[in-house]
């Protein structure tokens, strides 16, 4: 966020490029995100959001530029430094990427057992503790295949947030969820950040819920950031472009139609 | 012109993922550390790739050494040896039928079973979920289910075997009255436990890597899609098949070429 120090920032990403096969995917990205915040990254399908999670999680290198996660340089990390970093980010998939063969405790249980020596009884704490304040502390036993969508997402959050961290990105966090489901959600993105200490990303297209809760936007189109603010100065702004998203408008800057011949030559009129 | 170019890419597509599954294959022995020091996930996936497949296994043993014996016994009685039904049930069941058809069965079973799972849990993103929980998803999902399937492989194919030649006593001793003696005795004679049983257990292994191996490559490249895993599941048992028979041959005339 402009004005903030460098210091406080969690995030940073300067200059960065990232193409794949040849074919540019982000140009020239700016970005920061300030310790504690809750930061937005928005735009139409496609335009290169969730690559930049991927940057920032270093499952993907970027082609030009640089990019600081809490105070470390993260394109040079090795596979064990990578690690050591994503020990201390917590990830929502898009729909919940819960790991099927498991129940819901040991889904939230994963990575205490992977990750560290706990004993069982701590373990159990722990699980029932992260499920407690998503609300399903109930449902610990069920299977993913008998949760509803919104349930779901609520246990990926839960596994999340297992391990305490930093930071806690969401991958279209919203995406096909009902309005009770879809608000629930919105609600422990903010409080679960406010609660924990962290800082959170959240990549989405949904606009309404997210100029609720987020507290600075970057709109991405076409591989560009091309507008930025709070959510305040999103809903009054002059760009064609953010008023099209803001405001669901089917034509404008980005066009209805798919490019196409011209009218008249695909109906065969006369000139 | 184009035909050409077009066999030439086929033909360097193929090399390369030739390549890609031998670096994938190295990459499954390089990361077998953790399966080891946790021995239970590998047993959980003996489970799910051994003993789930027992059934499909030891019934079609059984009708396969009971159709030998049928088959066998017309054949020897026209030359008069029906004693040594025995041994031509064994010897077929040990050294080929055995290893062979419980391959077979395993790949079309087990195999396909496994580049389902795989594939689904990287269309589902579990796998990128685990990459981001800084567990390496090759080391947690793939390698236990790979050793699992090279320990299942070699003692399904030995209950097969067993199965088949409890039916070719059913059918040859039981049911049309073969010799009980000679039937057990010239196979005790005939059968040869280096020659013909070390080696079939050999070849049953040798399976069992190809098979799992050809599974978890088609489930971890499979594209994140329906139409990807279902392709893949599909080029599993064509793949693993071509590969069992290949190999059978290859194996067969390196370890019965004196006789």
């Amino acid at each position: 966020m402009p004005g903030s120090m460098a210091s406080d920032n969690l995030i940073e990403l300067s200059g960065v490029d990232f193409a794949y096969q040849r074919r540019p995917v982000l140009t020239g990205i700016d970005m920061a995100i300030p310790r504690g915040k809750v930061g937005a990254i928005m735009g139409v399908s496609g335009s290169g959001k969730t690559t930049l999670l991927r940057l920032i999680a270093r499952v993907v290198k970027p082609t030009r530029g640089e990019i600081t996660v809490d105070g470390k340089l993260v394109n040079e990390l090795d596979q064990q430094a990578v690690y050591d970093l994503r020990r201390r980010m917590g990830m929502l998939f898009q729909f919940g990427a819960l790991f099927t063969d498991l129940s819901v405790y040991d889904n939230v249980a994963f990575q205490m057992r992977e990750h560290t020596d706990l004993p069982e009884r701590m373990i159990r704490d722990l699980v029932l503790m992260k499920l407690h304040a998503v609300g399903l502390r109930g449902a610990h036993r069920l299977m993913p295949s008998e949760l509803s969508g919104g349930m779901a997402r609520r246990v990926a959050l839960a596994r999340a947030i297992a391990l305490d961290p930093m930071l806690i990105m969401y991958d279209e966090p919203f995406t096909g969820l009902d309005p009770i489901s879809l608000g629930a959600i919105g609600n422990l993105i903010r409080r679960l950040n406010d609660a924990l200490g962290a800082t959170s990303i959240v990549v989405t297209h949904d606009v309404e819920e997210a100029l609720e809760l987020v507290d600075y936007v970057y709109y991405l189109s076409d591989g560009h950031i091309v507008a930025q603010g709070t959510p305040d100065e999103m809903r009054s702004s002059r760009d064609p472009l953010v008023r099209q998203f803001v405001y669901g408008e089917p034509d404008g800057p980005v066009p209805f139609q798919y490019p196409a011949r011209d009218l008249a030559t695909d109906f065969r009129l006369p000139d | 012109m184009i035909n050409v170019r077009a066999i030439g890419h086929r033909a360097v597509d193929g090399i390369w993922r030739l390549g890609y599954a031998s670096r994938f294959f190295a990459l499954v022995l390089a990361s077998s550390g953790t399966a080891f020091r946790r021995f239970r996930l590998i047993v959980r996936e003996i489970y799910f790739a051994g003993v789930l497949s027992l059934i499909i296994i030891l019934v079609s043993g059984l009708f396969v050494g009971m159709v030998l014996g049928l088959q066998g016994y017309n054949t020897l009685q026209t030359y008069g040896s029906e004693s040594a039904l025995g041994v031509l049930v064994a010897l077929s069941l040990v050294r080929e039928l055995g290893p062979v058809v419980s391959g077979l069965l395993f790949a079309s079973r087990a195999g396909s079973a496994m580049t389902a799972e795989i594939g689904l849990m990287k269309a589902t993103e579990q796998l990128a979920a685990m990459e981001m929980m800084a567990v390496d998803p090759v080391a947690r999902v793939v390698a236990p289910r790979f050793w699992a399937g090279v320990i299942s492989m070699p003692l399904l194919a030995a209950l097969f075997s067993a199965m088949g030649i409890f039916g070719g006593y059913l059918v040859g001793v039981v049911l049309i009255g073969v010799d009980e003696g000679s039937f057990w005795s010239q196979m005790q004679a005939a059968v040869d436990f280096r020659e013909d049983i070390l080696n079939g257990v050999l070849k049953s292994f040798v399976f069992g890597i190809a098979v799992t191996w050809i599974s978890l490559f088609e489930g971890y490249d499979a594209p994140p899609t329906a139409e990807g895993v279902s392709g893949a599941t599909t080029r599993t048992v064509v793949t693993s098949s071509l590969a069992i028979l290949g190999l059978d041959f290859m194996l067969t005339s390196l370890m019965f070429r004196g006789i």
